[in-house]
């Protein structure tokens, strides 16, 4: 995999003129299915850089906490304000990368075509940014022949091509081997490094190590607790996030 | 016409078959000037149902409103349109009383294409809504989360979708070349002028002369058949490359 300098910072986008989209602010988040809460009351504040793992056992909200930031998905009540904006006004200026990656039935190649034409980008890159996933070998291949890791770095590939000021992973490493794991982890920490924001959902707890700078700990539908790595890891705050971490269950 | 053998001359049916390769293989004029005019209808009908119902379709499949089901239920509905029926309103509107009679279209071709795009532009519309909302349903939070517009949805999933809407098409199109109700109303089965595979078949096994009906069926027949393999090959193709 190549350097990432061919790739546009995000500082340099020239759709960046509507003001800054961080830092985050959540204020009292209620997100209703039918009566039960699946988010309850979550209040959240993250800051402008870095790398924020959310974890959390299953059913505790993880997934569409991200879905309603990144506005794909509308709070039964509460606030979502990204700088000064509200989640819906800012989704083209993030990307989401989903467990199970969707990709067009098209080739690897045209799958980043389609995104850079629709969005406006500039189509040049297109190379580039293949060459950066390690995918520029598999260009002209289908890509939905590709295997779990490779598809997975493609559809990372067609998220930085949005030139996304956050980036939100939905366990993007679930089913992957550990050398695919490392690859997507390496493609993240260099989008980090560029300025991009990262919100990154995960239950594997290497890999919250690895990358966290903070840690938002979800436990059902409340947040549990939002630490620092250094201090979430040797000593949680929550009981649930201590059972969590000891693999007692508390779902 | 052009064989005088009526059914009792033939001994059997057999050798019905065997003039009706005979005619098939020399390419016999009036033969081949009837197919032409077949292909030259439904295909032309195909491609404006699809014009029209494709569209539709994806409109369909992507949207959420009041009152969609009904029209789901319309779009049905209307697939199973009896040829007959189709032909008789067109022949209302198209003859010279009719509002549209004096555009003198009764008894053409672009009449026989009309009637033909009526019957299956539904088909279209109804089974490439199916196979669209199967896709946008696996595509709707990608491209929410890519900002596509509706625009630009429809038309990556028409795109994506391209080789089961071309089994669509050639739905329609089967059910088009295949039809005799329809044209034979509002075409008339005019020798050089509208007489297509289908209605020709007709009025010549009413005569007897069943050796050209037998040739013409031969001719759908392989028609059919050659569509449906092009067809099925493409489809394996893109089936290896995982594009269906």
């Amino acid at each position: 995999m190549s350097d990432a300098v061919t790739l546009t910072p995000p500082s340099t986008v020239d759709d960046r003129t509507n003001g800054l989209i961080l830092p985050l602010r959540v204020r009292d988040l209620v997100l209703r299915l039918g009566e039960a809460p699946v988010l309850d009351g979550l209040n959240l504040d993250l800051g402008p850089t870095g790398c924020t793992m959310v974890m959390g056992p299953n059913g505790s909200g993880k997934s569409l906490l991200l879905k309603l930031l990144h506005g794909l998905a509308q709070p039964t009540s509460g606030q979502i304000v990204w700088g000064e904006h509200t989640a819906a006004d800012v989704t083209a200026r993030q990307a989401l990368v989903f467990q199970k990656p969707v990709l067009l039935r098209r080739s690897v190649a045209a799958n980043l075509d389609f995104v850079l034409r629709m969005r406006g980008k500039n189509r040049g890159r297109r190379d580039a940014l293949l060459d950066h996933v390690g995918l520029a070998h598999k260009a002209n291949q289908p890509a939905r022949l590709l295997s779990g890791g490779e598809a997975q770095r493609l559809a990372l590939a067609r998220a930085l091509a949005t030139d996304p000021e956050v980036l939100f992973l939905d366990e993007p490493t679930a089913s992957l081997d550990p050398a695919s794991v490392m690859a997507i982890e390496q493609i993240v920490s260099d989008a980090r490094l560029r300025g991009v924001r990262i919100i990154f959902v995960t239950h594997d707890l290497g890999q919250a190590r690895r990358m966290a700078n903070d840690v938002v700990f979800l436990h059902r539908g409340r947040l549990a607790e939002h630490t620092a790595a250094s201090e979430f890891f040797p000593e949680p705050q929550s009981q649930a996030a201590r059972d969590y971490l000891s693999g007692r269950i508390v779902v | 016409m052009f064989f005088p053998e009526h059914l009792e001359n033939l001994h059997s049916i057999g050798e019905a078959f065997a003039l009706a390769l005979q005619l098939v293989l020399s390419g016999d004029p009036d033969l081949l000037e009837i197919v032409a005019l077949s292909l030259r209808v439904s295909l032309t009908a195909t491609a404006v149902a699809c014009l029209i119902g494709l569209p539709i379709g994806a409109l369909v499949a992507i949207s959420r409103f009041r009152g969609r089901t009904i029209v789901l239920v319309v779009m049905n509905a209307l697939m199973g349109l009896p040829p007959v029926v189709v032909g008789l309103l067109v022949y209302l509107h198209l003859s010279r009383s009719g509002p549209l009679g004096f555009l003198g279209l009764l008894y053409t071709p672009t009449a026989m294409i009309i009637a033909q795009t009526i019957l299956i532009a539904p088909i279209v519309a109804a089974l490439s809504r199916q196979v669209l909302e199967d896709l946008h349903a696996e595509y709707a939070e990608q491209f929410r989360s890519l900002c596509l517009t509706r625009g630009q949805a429809v038309a990556a999933l028409l795109w994506d979708a391209r080789y089961s809407l071309l089994t669509v098409g050639l739905a329609g199109f089967g059910r088009a070349v295949a039809e005799v109700g329809a044209v034979i109303i509002v075409g008339g089965n005019i020798d050089h002028l509208t007489r297509v595979m289908t209605t020709a078949i007709a009025l010549e096994t009413s005569k007897g002369d069943l050796a050209l009906a037998l040739a013409l069926g031969v001719v759908l027949l392989a028609i059919s058949l050659s569509v449906n393999a092009a067809v099925q090959t493409l489809r394996l193709t893109a089936t290896r490359q995982a594009y269906v």
